[in-house]
Order: structure tokens, then sequence, then C-alpha cells
């Protein structure tokens, strides 16, 4: 089974949860790469967790994406590496510029925290591949800039292109305005890069990998990105 | 030394939900004849370069790697004077 780095930042809050959910609930290799790390060592996959790096100065996300390992993260990525930026982590991966588009505060400026549906929109990719093509998965959201936005032109080709991987829906998988939390351009919650190997996504599948947190659906991200890994 | 400030605002296209919450509360007081509000950001830096010239490219590049993000913003370079 491949190794995955869970970055930290300072101000990074859901690093210990991403850890937690990887190695003792999935049974991955999991361990902490520090951002001021020059590299990421012999990791398979990435993992850029949510939370509030250096305070969201700036804009979310922005001064973290200059941190060291950021420097690294992006070499893999282009290497074809698997990464998965999760809230804060997909701010910064924006930042990075690794994904295209940019977040905003939420409509109406609530920082929302609640379970919400997403619709699988894509299953070719290396995160959604043991997810049926539709299916609703109840996953957690808590922020309070996730309300994504991007050029006409880029929207379009992100569609044109299957990048939108997950949508904000209702719990029968209905895309709404109603089920859209925060505002995002075409109640887009997750998108992954042309080449399918960065996946950003505002909702925290890591907070829904065990019964007892309300929500299993979490796992099946992660379980594909494992099974992706053991096959590469 | 030369001070030098960036006015950051969203693009035109781009929804401000800050500026909207903000024109509500206006609203609200009575300010009716305001009839928009759109936030953006005041940077202001102090640039140690050998002329003006320099200390406005040092700025440019200080606004386009980091201090707006030009997917969603703009910038003007605003204000330069010499500092002590």
């Amino acid at each position: 089974m491949g190794s995955v780095a869970v970055l930290v930042f300072p101000g990074s809050n859901c690093d210990h949860d991403a850890y937690h959910a990887l190695k003792h609930v999935m049974g991955a290799d999991a361990r902490f790469v520090w951002h001021k790390e020059a590299t990421l060592g012999d990791a398979d996959a990435v993992i850029v967790p949510g939370g509030f790096s250096y305070g969201d100065y700036l804009r979310s996300g922005a001064i973290a994406r200059f941190s060291p390992v950021m420097q690294d993260v992006v070499r893999f990525a282009s290497a074809g590496g698997p990464v998965i930026g999760i809230c804060n982590g997909f701010q910064i991966l924006l930042e990075a510029g690794l994904l295209p588009g940019a977040m905003l505060a939420n409509d109406r400026l609530k920082f929302r925290c609640k379970q919400v549906h997403l619709r699988t929109e894509r299953t070719d990719t290396p995160f959604t591949s043991g997810i049926e093509e539709g299916r609703v998965l109840s996953i957690p959201i808590a922020h309070g800039e996730g309300n994504y936005t991007a050029p006409e032109e880029v929207l379009r080709e992100i569609e044109e292109n299957g990048q939108v991987v997950f949508r904000y829906c209702d719990a029968l998988g209905n895309v709404k305005p109603e089920a859209n939390p925060n505002g995002s351009l075409r109640n887009i919650a997750g998108i992954v890069n042309k080449e399918r190997n960065v996946l950003g996504m505002m909702p925290h599948p890591e907070r829904a990998c065990e019964a007892s947190l309300g929500s299993e659906d979490g796992r099946l991200i992660f379980s594909s990105l494992l099974n992706h890994l053991e096959v590469a | 030394m030369y001070k030098v400030r960036i006015h950051i605002t969203l693009k035109p296209s781009i929804l401000d939900p800050k500026g909207k919450a903000s024109h509500g509360a206006l609203q609200n007081l009575g300010y009716t004849q305001i009839k928009n509000v759109r936030i953006g950001k005041l940077v202001e830096l102090e640039v140690e370069a050998d002329d003006e010239k320099a200390a406005i490219d040092a700025a440019e590049q200080a606004a386009q790697k980091l201090l707006a993000n030009e997917v969603m913003e703009n910038y003007r370079i605003e204000h330069i004077e010499e500092a002590g």
C-alpha cells in the first residue's frame, strides 16, 4: 500500500483528522510533512488538509501556496502524482494554479458547517473510481469561503473536459439552487485538473469515514485513491 | 525609500458578497442614496529602490505574484511618494 503525505501548515486544523482517517480507518501508511520541508520524500499521494493556513491572511491559501513544500507538490502533481486538497487545501491548490478558478466569501456571508449531499459526477478519476456515477455522498462542509468562481470560459472548459467531480445536491441527487450552501457557480463542490490527478473539494471526506461520525461515505474517496496506488 | 499603494478590487464580473451585505446594512441605516458597494483592499508597501520606476516594478511583481489573485481581482498601483 502506498504512502500518503499529509501536509501541515501553521493554522492547519484538519491534518490530524486526515491522518486518522487514512492511517487508522483506511490502514494506509500516512505521515505528516511540515510545510518547511523542501521535499515530500517518497510519498505516493499528497493530502493538503483543511484549516486556516496563515490565518487566511490576504486570501485563503494565498500564503501557504508559497511554502517550501508546495514547490515540491507542484513538481509531484506535474509528474502525475495524485493530490487531494480539502477545504483550505482546495483553496491552496487554486492559489497555486494547480486547479482553475478561485474562492469567494460564501453568499449571505455565513460560515456554513453542516452535512451536505454531493452528487458524484465523474468516476474517471483516481479519487472516484470506486464510486458509482451519480451516487449521492453525505459529507460535511465547514467553511466561510467556499463560493467557487471562475471566468465563463474556464467554466465552459472544465465542464467540457468533465472536470467537475462533485456538485452540491439534495438527498435524491437533484442539483438545484436550494442545495447550494455557499453560492458556488453551477453548484460546484469539487473539481479535478485536466490531467485528473489533482482533486480539490470543499467538503471534508476525512470527517465522514466512521459510522460514529454519521457517515462513512468519505471512505469511498480514500479507498479509490488507495486502490489506484496499489494498481499503479 | 518609496511608499507605494496598491488598490486591489474584485473584477466587475465577480459578485462581491461582502459588498452586498454592507450595502444591505447601509440601506437599513437609511442611506438609500447609496446604490452599490464594492469592497477591495489597500496595500501599502515601503520599497527600497534606486528610483521610482524600480519601486513600481517591485510593487507590480508583488501584486502579480502574491498580493492580488488575477482570477478574481484587478489591481492598480495608485500612489507613490519618496519616504524619508
